[in-house]
């Protein structure tokens, strides 16, 4: 009975399929019945066979995957008109890895625009709802992929987060998100917003379906020399308590502005890791203010560089004209959305003489302090912890005449992306938002050194299991 | 602060053609997010390495070995004006 079926986790779905007793083809039809009743805009594309194989260790499990990642033959468009009808001729090693380990994919989320936004509002192709609130946003740029797996469309999805992409709506939307350490998955095939940040992740309902496809994804690939994997791969986490961890708690959290209703969920999540044992500590990031700036300098410039491929020669949209340059600036105008002109004509003044140094040059040198301010605290605490977004999910429309504001809702993600160390949002409880209504979901993050994901994941499973979050939204999971 | 005509150049530099209305808008958004940033100009960094990766990688090299290329087909079929096996795009020069 499908219901039944699309309960299951990943991890036991899989383990089922490669058992022999639950056939793929069956285990799929249950999901891709279930996506299609998907009433939040969240798919822009769906499979009409997204059965996958019945070995390996993702064994028969319909994936949801984000848009900008190449899939061969299927539309593929980041969220903008310029890549309207695309399909490439190739797919990306993250959608390869996972068929090769038996996964199918099972649709094609929406999400921000080229990833660039904190609440999905900049697609081309409409906003994503989110399941809890559909007056609300899910967050972003990874909207669609949180919205599938907590709204029961999707049991996992993967992400891409360049700045808090996959932890911000993982926290909006009740569901666990992990970005690994930059470098863990190859970055081939997957559209480029900022290079030097980008990376893809899982978003699960629980911690060992996150550590599951992690295993599957992670790994080196000559496409992408800036692939190193993790050392020694990822296992599934056992830890049922935290003993002996020491847990960094930011000094500068205190004077940060964080919703009152946020603020509780952190702190009782504070208290419940000292009652698993774990030691809280504070440290000191002192340049994390900073990142912000560094980060709004940073990834416009490479996407400034990154987007200038689309001029309307070799694929997408082009809007005809009588010379070439008049047709790539009109392709280019027509095929973009406001938010990506916007970081365009950030990243271009940024980057253009005169201005490099003070801006470009200097955020290089902030992202190494940042980076420093890391060490510092994980020569005394083995991983520091956060809040993931200083709010719940917002209404649709609240913030979207203020860029600045939207960009504020990255403040607890981006230093970690900076410093390209991994970090892991699990859902901690719900909090009514200012203003009062219904809880939410607030999501609690979990930073740990480069390469430490294991270290990560067996502390977040451990917190999970005691904190126990086990809210849906409403008709979610009821297959459709 | 941002003014119209810095807009309007560094359009040209990224190729966009912009609005009327869009010139405007742009150079009070992005005087506000310039605003903000610049409070990282005040730092003192002097000496401070630049990061520009985060990973310590040097010269990762891979066995020079001839592959196949993706067959001209398949790009071309992708592109909006194809010509005898070429892209074809507007002369640089208006007609």
């Amino acid at each position: 009975m499908s219901a039944e079926l699309l309960a299951l986790t990943v991890a036991e779905a899989a383990a089922r399929i490669a058992a022999g007793k639950l056939a793929p083809g069956e285990y799929a039809d249950a999901w891709r019945e279930a996506a299609a009743g998907d009433e939040l805009n969240a798919y822009l594309w769906r499979a009409e066979d997204p059965a996958g194989s019945a070995q390996g260790p993702l064994a028969g499990v319909p994936v949801a995957v984000k848009d900008i990642f190449c899939t061969e033959g299927v539309p593929t468009t980041a969220g903008s008109r310029i890549l309207e009808g695309y399909r490439p001729p190739y797919s990306s090693t993250a959608v390869r890895r996972l068929l090769e380990a038996g996964a199918g994919v099972l649709g094609k989320t929406n999400m921000d625009e080229f990833a660039m936004g904190s609440s999905n509002e900049n697609s081309a192709f409409g906003e994503v709802l989110n399941p809890w609130d559909r007056g609300r946003v899910p967050g972003g740029s990874s909207g669609g992929s949180a919205a599938v797996v907590a709204g029961g469309l999707a049991p996992c999805s993967l992400g891409t987060d360049t700045g808090g992409s996959i932890r911000q709506p993982a926290a909006l939307c009740g569901i666990v998100g992990l970005k690994p350490t930059y470098g863990a998955i190859s970055r081939y095939g997957m559209i480029a917003f900022a290079s030097s940040l980008d990376q893809c992740g899982p978003l699960t309902r629980t911690v060992t379906d996150a550590a599951l496809l992690l295993s599957a994804l992670q790994g080196r690939d000559p496409c992408d020399s800036t692939s190193v994997g993790i050392e020694g791969g990822v296992k599934a986490p056992d830890r049922e308590d935290l003993k002996g961890l020491r847990f960094g708690v930011p000094t500068e959290l205190s004077e940060d502005s964080i919703d009152s209703g946020v603020r509780a969920v952190f702190e009782a999540t504070l208290e419940r890791i000292e009652a698993l044992g774990g030691e809280l500590a504070e440290v000191s990031l002192p340049h994390a203010e900073h990142g912000i700036s560094a980060y709004y300098v940073i990834a416009p410039a490479e996407a400034s560089s990154n987007l200038a491929r689309y001029d309307g020669v070799r694929y997408g949209m082009r809007a005809e004209a009588g010379d070439l340059v008049a047709m790539y600036e009109r392709t280019r105008a027509e095929g973009f959305g406001e938010e990506v002109k916007r970081r365009i004509m950030l990243g271009t003044y940024a980057l253009s003489s005169g201005y490099y140094e003070a801006y470009y040059g200097q955020a290089q040198k902030v992202r190494t302090r940042i980076a420093e301010d890391f060490e510092t605290a994980f020569s005394g605490v083995d991983l520091v912890v956060t809040p993931t977004s200083p709010s719940v999910a917002f209404g649709l429309g609240e913030m979207t005449d203020d860029p600045l504001a939207m960009y504020m809702n990255d403040f607890f993600t981006v230093p970690m992306s900076l410093a390209g160390i991994p970090a892991i949002s699990i859902p901690a409880g719900l909090a009514e938002p200012e203003g009062g209504g219904p809880g939410l979901p607030v999501g609690f993050q979990i930073a740990a050194p480069a390469f430490a994901e294991q270290r990560l994941l067996e502390a977040a499973f451990a917190l999970e299991g005691a904190i126990g979050f086990d809210a849906r939204p409403e008709g979610a999971g009821e297959g459709g | 602060m941002i003014d119209r005509a810095q807009v309007l150049h560094v359009a040209k530099l990224a190729r966009l053609r912009l609005g009327e209305d869009e010139v405007e808008r742009m150079a009070g958004e992005l005087s506000g997010i310039l605003d903000h940033v610049d409070r990282i100009s005040a730092l003192d960094l002097e000496g401070v390495e630049p990061t520009s990766h985060v990973v310590e990688l040097e010269n990762v090299l891979r066995p020079d070995e001839p592959r196949p290329s993706w067959p001209r087909e398949a790009m071309l079929e992708r592109a909006p004006d194809p010509v005898d096996g070429a892209f074809r795009a507007p002369s640089p020069q208006a007609e």
